[in-house]
C-alpha cells in the first residue's frame, strides 16, 4: 500500500497540494484524474520521492519515503515522468538497460540481459533495439521510455500520463498489459487524462482539483455525470457500455 | 566498423603518433651518445606523455562536464573552470609566495571547483529549450573571471605567468619532472571511468536519474570535481589547450552516443591523439622554432567545430552491433 497521509507542496508560496491524504491500495490499478494544473503530477514525484516532501509523510509497502535510501526504493518503484524529452543520445537497448541499474548497479547479468529483451520484445521494440533515442517517432520513443520502467520489474509503478503520443492500438496494450501485471500481484499508480481508459482498466481512480482530492472510489462511483461536471467544469454525458461507464466527452 | 575494430585503429595511430613524436624536435637525436639518450628520456618522452594525458584528460573532463550540465556546446574552457584555476594559483602565489606545488595546485583545484559550481547554478535560471544560452553564459563568466585574473596579474605584475597558464598551452618547456601533475589529471579522468554509467544516467535528466536511485547531487558534486582537477592540473602544468574537451566529445557522441561506457575510451583516446598530433604539427611548420600546441588547436578546432555544426549527425549503423547491452 501507499499511503500518503497530511501532505502539503508549496512553490514560491503557492499552495500546489492541499491536506492530501489517500491510501493506494496493493495489487490494484489506482488511476489518478483531474484537470491540467490540478497537482496530479506533483503528488506523483512526492510518491515517487522525485520532488522532496515539504510536509505530511508517503510510505510505500510501509517505508517511509523520506528516510529510505533511493537505491532501495528503486527496487520497491518504478517511475516514468510526464515530460520525456531526452538530449542525451542513447540506443533503444541501452536506455532499456539502464532500467536494470537498481538491480546490477551496471554489471548485468542473465536476469538483467532477459528482462531487457522482455521488455523490448513487450513494446514492439525489437526493430529498434539499436537505433539511437533521436531518430525514434514520438510513440517510438515513449515505448522505449516505458519498457526501461517495466524492465526495472519493480512491485509498483508510477506512471504519469503514459498514453501521451501512443497510438489506439499501443494504448490499448499497455493497459491491457498493466492489468496483467495487477493479476501477477504488482500494483500501479497512472496518470490518465482518457477517462474511458480509466473506466475500462482501473480498479480505484482518486481525482484531484486544485491541489486537492475531489472524489475517489470505483470507476462507478467517480465517473458520474455530476462528479464530472464539477470536476472538469464542463457537461459530460455518462452511458454505460459492457458493463463500465462510457464518458463522452468530446461532442 | 567494429568497436574491437575501431579500439584497435585509435591505438595504432596513437602509437604512431607517440613514436613519431619522441624523433621530431629541434634537437638532433643520436641514441647511440649518451646526451641523445638524455634528449629522449629528459625531454621527448615526458613531453609526448604530456600531451597524450593532456589531451585524454581534457576530453573526459569535456564529457563529464557536457553530462551534467545536459549541453553538448559546453567545455571547461568555456565555463569559467580554467580562468577559476588560474585565479587560485594568481591568488596562492600572492599570499603564499613560497606555498609548495601540492598547495598550488589544490588551491587551483578548489578555485576550479567553485568557479564550475557558480556556473552550474547560474545556468539553471536559463530556459531549458535555449540551447545555445549556456555555452554563452560559460563565455560570459569566463571572461568575467578572465577579466578579474588580468587586472590582479597587471597590477602584481605577474601577467606572464596568466600568459602560461591561460593564453595557450604547450609542451615545449616539458621535461621531466615538470609534468608529472599530469598524472593526477589523468587519475581523475579514470575516476570518469568507474562512474561511466552514473554520468550517462545522469544526463537523462535528475528525475530518471532519481528515479534509477542515483542521488542527482552526488553524481553532479563527483563530476564536478573531476572537470576541476583536470582543468587546474592542465593549467598548472601546460596551461589550458582550447577545443579538445568540446570536439571530440561531440565526434565520439555521433560515433557511438552518449553511452558512455561505450564512449569514453574513444573519447580518452581521440584527445589524446589530437593534442599530440597539434604539438607534432607546432613543431614542424616553422622548425625549428615552434608553435604552441594550443594555437594549432586552436585553428584545428575551430574549423571541426563548425563543421559539426555544419553536417548533421548520420543515423546508426545497425548491423555491427554487439547483442548484449552495456548497462
Ligand atoms: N516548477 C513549478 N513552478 C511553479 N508552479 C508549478 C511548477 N510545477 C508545477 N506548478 C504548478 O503546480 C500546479 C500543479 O501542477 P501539476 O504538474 O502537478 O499538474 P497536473 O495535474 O499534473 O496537470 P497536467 O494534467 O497538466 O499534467 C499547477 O498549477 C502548476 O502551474
Ligand atoms: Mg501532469
Amino acid at each position: 500500500m501507499i499511503r500518503v497521509a497530511d501532505v502539503n507542496h508549496q512553490i514560491d508560496g503557492n499552495p500546489i497540494l492541499t491536506n492530501v491524504s489517500c491510501d493506494i491500495p496493493q495489487g490494484e490499478v489506482t488511476a489518478l484524474i483531474g484537470p491540467n494544473g490540478a497537482g496530479k503530477s506533483t503528488l506523483l514525484k512526492l510518491m515517487g520521492r522525485i520532488e522532496p516532501l515539504q510536509t505530511g509523510h508517503v510510505a510505500i509497502n510501509d517505508l517511509d519515503v523520506g528516510t529510505t535510501p533511493s537505491g532501495q526504493l528503486a527496487l520497491e518503484m518504478a517511475y516514468l515522468g510526464q515530460n520525456l524529452s531526452v538530449a542525451s543520445r542513447l540506443r533503444v537497448r541501452e536506455l532499456i538497460g539502464f532500467g536494470r541499474w537498481p538491480h546490477c548497479k551496471g554489471h548485468p547479468g542473465p536476469v538483467d540481459h532477459a528482462a531487457v529483451h522482455d521488455a523490448l520484445v513487450m513494446f514492439d521494440l525489437v526493430p529498434f533495439a539499436d537505433r539511437f533515442l533521436d531518430e525514434l517517432s514520438g510513440g517510438q520513443a515513449q515505448r522505449a521510455h516505458l519498457a526501461m520502467t517495466f524492465a526495472q520489474t519493480t512491485p509498483w509503478m508510477l506512471l504519469d500520463e503514459p498514453l501521451n503520443n501512443l497510438d489506439m492500438a499501443h494504448s490499448r496494450a499497455l493497459m491491457k498489459r498493466l492489468s496483467d501485471l495487477r493479476d501477477a500481484g504488482r500494483s500501479v499508480v497512472i496518470v490518465l487524462h482518457d477517462l474511458n481508459h480509466a473506466a475500462a482498466w482501473a480498479d480505484h481512480l482518486i481525482a484531484m482539483k486544485n491541489g486537492r482530492i475531489a472524489a475517489s472510489g470505483t470507476a462507478e462511483e467517480v465517473l458520474t455525470p455530476q462528479t464530472l461536471a464539477a470536476l472538469y467544469e464542463t457537461d459530460v454525458q455518462v452511458l454505460r457500455y459492457a458493463g463500465r461507464p462510457l464518458v463522452l466527452h468530446h461532442i | 566498423m567494429t568497436r574491437a575494430k575501431r579500439l584497435a585503429l585509435s591505438i595504432g595511430v596513437i602509437v604512431l603518433l607517440a613514436v613519431a613524436s619522441t624523433f621530431i624536435g629541434a634537437a638532433q637525436m643520436d641514441l647511440s651518445d649518451p646526451r641523445g639518450m638524455m634528449v629522449l628520456t629528459v625531454s621527448r618522452i615526458p613531453r609526448t606523455l604530456a600531451a597524450l594525458l593532456t589531451g585524454a584528460a581534457l576530453a573526459v573532463a569535456g564529457v563529464v562536464m557536457q553530462q551534467i550540465v545536459r549541453n553538448r556546446f559546453v567545455e571547461p574552457g568555456t565555463a569559467g573552470t580554467a580562468e577559476s584555476a588560474a585565479l587560485g594559483l594568481l591568488v596562492i602565489t600572492l599570499v603564499m609566495p613560497t606555498a609548495p606545488i601540492w598547495a598550488k595546485m589544490v588551491a587551483a583545484s578548489v578555485a576550479a571547483l567553485a568557479g564550475t559550481w557558480v556556473f552550474v547554478h547560474m545556468i539553471r535560471r536559463l530556459p531549458p529549450r535555449e540551447v545555445l544560452l549556456v555555452p554563452l553564459a560559460g563565455i560570459v563568466l569566463s571572461g568575467v573571471i578572465g577579466a578579474a585574473v588580468t587586472w590582479i596579474g597587471w597590477q602584481a605584475d605577474m601577467m606572464q605567468y596568466i600568459a602560461t597558464w591561460l593564453m595557450s598551452g604547450e609542451f615545449s618547456g616539458v621535461i621531466s619532472g615538470r609534468y608529472e601533475l599530469l598524472w593526477i589529471a589523468a587519475i581523475a579522468a579514470a575516476i570518469a571511468f568507474f562512474a561511466a554509467d552514473r554520468f550517462a544516467i545522469l544526463g537523462l535528466g535528475p528525475e530518471a536519474a532519481t528515479a534509477l536511485g542515483l542521488s542527482p547531487r552526488a553524481v553532479m558534486r563527483l563530476g564536478l570535481t573531476v572537470v576541476a582537477v583536470v582543468t587546474a592540473m592542465v593549467v598548472v602544468s601546460v596551461g589550458m589547450i582550447p577545443f579538445v574537451g568540446l570536439v571530440v566529445p561531440n565526434i565520439a557522441a555521433r560515433v557511438v552516443g552518449d553511452n558512455l561506457r561505450r564512449s569514453l575510451p574513444l573519447v580518452a583516446m581521440g584527445g589524446a591523439g589530437l593534442v599530440l598530433a597539434c604539438d607534432i604539427i607546432g613543431r614542424l611548420v616553422i622548425a625549428p622554432y615552434e608553435i604552441p600546441a594550443g594555437t594549432i588547436l586552436g585553428v584545428v578546432g575551430a574549423l571541426v567545430f563548425l563543421w559539426l555544426l555544419w553536417k548533421p549527425a548520420r543515423p546508426a549503423r545497425r548491423k555491427t552491433l554487439p547483442e548484449q547491452v552495456d548497462v
